[in-house]
């Protein structure tokens, strides 16, 4: 078992401003774990996190792989999430290179199939949808979880990029909720993209019943025994 | 704390900002050395993602000359560790990013560039 990250150095303080980690976050890193042997033998080059928040999934994921056996970057629009994503790899050891950026978007003309691992979880709450734009433009706390419509309307976003983004073995695990309609999502990935995907872990979590999909390209389908 | 392996794949995503916006201009750095662990398979692995012509380009504008203009075909163990050092362990602590097309400026502070638009910048 791969112990979690450490956080001690985060305070209270911090979590009034970046998203602390919860069940989702906790689903993500089971859903990881569970794909570990998988990951490594894939020797990924290159793992891209979106929303880091607190840094701890990059973290966990470079303790999978192995700190100097992949490059480790990862996006927040919040720049206190990146000043904490920065600090729990100095805590933990491990070389995490954290962007302030929306999404993937000063990356996306340079990674063009580039990506071996590319980790989202995204703000998938359903709010009003003009809850989505202020709580992205105010680059604070409310941006990791206000998911507007459905809850998709950060994720919708992004899902446009992965195809971009991926490479040819490359994974790209998301978390989603049951009101973010998983086979929609899964539906528009396969026939917009060519991009399959499983449930590869589903849980309860109080309210919220949680989803970890995992996407690969439809000539690359993962064989599960 | 970003150091030329991220530089190497930041190009300027402002709105119409599409052609010669890459790479980013380094300048006004405040660099440190940072000691990483040295993974000849990594390095092998990760390089043709490396746009070997801008690396070059901004290992220059930071100070550092030890690596051959033309990108090399055979990487013998003295070239891996020189890519080693100049791609992980120079760490761009403050500075300055400019693109070369439209003149944006994308600070870096406390090791972490900010890529943000403003409102009326973004496609």
């Amino acid at each position: 078992m791969i112990p979690t990250p450490d956080l001690s150095h985060l305070t209270k303080n911090d979590y009034e401003r970046v998203y602390e980690p919860a069940e989702d976050t906790f689903v993500l890193l089971d859903a990881l774990e569970a794909d570990a042997d998988a990951i490594r033998a894939l020797a990924p080059r290159l793992c891209l996190e979106i929303g880091s928040g607190t840094g701890v999934i990059s973290t966990f994921l470079a303790q999978i792989i192995g700190t100097s056996d992949s490059f480790f970057l990862c996006t927040d629009i919040n720049p206190h999430a990146a000043t904490c994503t920065a600090r729990t790899g100095s805590q933990n050891k491990v070389p995490v290179e954290p962007l302030v950026a929306s999404l993937a978007r000063p990356l996306t003309s340079r990674l063009g199939h580039a990506v071996d691992i590319l980790v989202f979880n995204p703000p998938y709450v359903p709010t009003y949808d003009e809850e989505v734009d202020a709580a992205q433009r105010s680059v604070g706390i409310s941006g990791s979880w206000a998911g507007g419509a459905d809850g998709m309307q950060v994720t919708d976003a992004f899902l446009r990029q992965v195809d971009g983004l991926l490479s040819p073995q490359g994974r790209f695990y998301l978390v989603t909720v049951k009101q973010n309609n998983v086979p929609r999502v899964q539906e528009f990935m396969l026939k917009d993209f060519s991009l399959q995907s499983e449930i590869v872990l589903q849980r309860r979590a109080g309210r919220e019943y949680l989803f970890v999909l995992r996407f690969v390209r439809s000539s690359n389908l993962v064989h599960t025994a | 704390m970003v150091r030329l392996i991220t530089h190497n794949l930041l190009a300027c995503h402002a709105k119409g900002c599409t052609t010669n916006n890459f790479p980013l201009k380094l300048t006004d750095v405040k660099l440190a050395l940072r000691e990483a662990d040295f993974n000849p398979d990594f390095l092998r692995g990760f390089l043709p993602r490396v746009e070997w012509d801008a690396l070059i380009q901004a290992s220059r504008e930071i100070g550092d000359t030890s690596l051959p203009v033309e990108r090399p075909e055979m990487l013998d163990d003295d070239l891996l560790r020189q890519l080693h050092h100049v791609l992980l362990e120079i760490h761009i602590d403050e500075g300055s990013m400019t693109c070369p097309n439209c003149g944006h400026v994308y600070p870096i502070s406390n090791g972490i560039p900010n890529m943000l638009l403003a409102e009326h910048e973004i496609w």
